[in-house]
């Protein structure tokens, strides 16, 4: 599976990957406490932000993207509440995921990166949509703000 | 040996008291012999957080389900559990968890299919407990060494499966999901993730009150004549009524059954767990969409 997912999505499955199920949660807990917070325009303007219903939390997502088209640089702000470790893990594998990413790299991010990171079990499938329901958000306004 | 009942005035005004405890009663008493306290997250990172001192965590998600059919646990994989937590038989159990004690309500509710005599919820949970800067600590349980019988599961009295729903068409019904979800309004936009039913709507008859209008501001239950206000006098409910709550998979309605049945005093009410997900997938059966309960 190495090199088959944009960014650092593949690093962040294989370190899933080569652990127990019960450590799986702690690296999780880990992403949580490694959520940025927002930038200042945003934290300003929390009007710019799109709630994620899927994820019955107060979970929010913006993008902004320098520039259009397919290469047009794309910078990823989520923000979901401390009392939601769950949430903030999978929105911090999100930001970790796509850090320096241009447009065709976010919308290359397969729908499938929730299930790859082997949490099936351990989170509840609700969880792991609440994950996509960050992803295809993401992925939408990268595509209307990209024009791709 | 069961810990005395919290006497609090708010709680005795309730039909049977003796299922709560207030956030106060549980402080002065954590590390009393014959309690133990459990936390029931819906967000299973939340304990590793932090979490009420001494207690264990019970995840509703891997072990109250049994792993391959969709049902609980059986009676020898609920005593392995009691063993694993440290609970014995006649242990007082106190569950708390977040999201107002949504999956609380749930674990407790599961604790009853097996007859375990004192299972209480903290009021208000989580959310109060963190308002009042009481004490979180990440120190790891140290579940006692003790011996759980094996207890088969009784469900008929407190569970409906989907046949027995299917007979009680026409008698009283609570749909506790959001408003949106029980007019069947809810549909997904493009781009957007889509629901886990095939068809949005509710159950022919039954009656809309969102499990979360039974919550106070503080995250505990309302008192006893706001409740009494919204289950009997607005939906008519009666507390010799044969009632049947569900959700979606069953976690918001063990909430509202808690409230029905220790808080209004109902004696026969049951949760149907299979919920809207197996309802509102099911080949021919009937559903209603719009506000109205409507009928068969």
């Amino acid at each position: 599976m190495t090199g088959s997912l944009p960014g650092g999505f593949d690093a962040v499955v294989e370190e899933f990957q080569a652990l127990e199920e019960r450590e799986r949660l702690e690296l999780l807990l880990d992403f949580a406490n490694g959520l940025p917070e927002l930038p200042e325009h945003l934290r300003q303007h929390p009007e710019l932000l799109e709630p994620v219903p899927e994820c019955q939390s107060p979970v929010f997502v913006h993008v902004d993207v320098d520039g259009s088209g397919a290469e047009a640089a794309v910078h990823v702000h989520l923000s979901a509440p401390k009392e939601a470790p769950t949430t903030r893990g999978f929105a911090g594998i999100l930001a970790e995921g796509m850090r320096g990413l241009d447009a065709a790299g976010v919308l290359a991010v397969p729908d499938d990166v929730p299930g790859r990171l082997g949490l099936d079990r351990a989170v509840s499938p609700l969880r792991l949509r609440g994950m996509s329901g960050m992803l295809h958000r993401i992925q939408r306004q990268v595509r209307e703000k990209a024009g791709v | 040996m069961p810990v005395e009942h919290d006497t609090d005035p708010k709680l005795a005004a309730y039909a049977h008291p003796e299922r709560l405890v207030t956030t106060g009663w549980l402080a002065d008493r954590l590390g009393s012999p014959g309690l133990v306290v459990v936390e029931s997250s819906e967000d299973v990172l939340l304990y590793d957080t932090g979490h009420i001192e001494g207690a264990v965590k019970i995840d509703w998600h891997t072990e109250l389900n049994d792993p391959v059919t969709r049902d609980y646990v059986d009676g020898e994989g609920f005593a392995a559990l009691m063993r694993a937590k440290g609970i014995a038989r006649d242990d007082t159990v106190v569950i708390y968890g977040d999201k107002n004690n949504w999956w609380a309500a749930y674990a407790l509710w599961v604790f009853s299919l097996f007859g375990h005599e004192d299972v209480r919820l903290l009021d208000g949970g989580r959310a109060k407990w963190e308002a009042e800067g009481r004490a979180w600590t990440t120190d790891p349980a140290q579940p006692k060494d003790v011996d759980y019988p094996v207890v088969e599961r009784r469900d008929e009295d407190i569970r409906a499966f989907m046949d027995d729903v299917k007979g009680h068409l026409g008698k009283p019904m609570v749909d506790v999901r959001s408003p949106e979800e029980y007019t069947g309004a809810r549909t997904h936009m493009p781009a957007y993730p889509e629901e886990g039913a095939l068809r949005g709507g509710h159950i022919p008859g039954a009656q809309s009150v969102p499990w979360a209008r039974a919550v106070a501001d503080d995250g505990g239950f309302k008192a006893r004549e706001e409740l009494e206000a919204i289950y009997q006098q607005e939906k008519g409910l009666s507390p010799d009524d044969d009632v049947i709550a569900y959700c979606r998979i069953g976690e918001r309605s063990s909430h509202s059954w808690f409230v029905l049945t220790h808080l209004l005093g109902f004696p026969k009410v049951r949760n149907y767990d299979g919920s809207w997900t197996e309802w509102g997938n099911a080949v021919r059966v009937p559903i209603v969409k719009g506000d109205e309960p409507g009928s068969v």
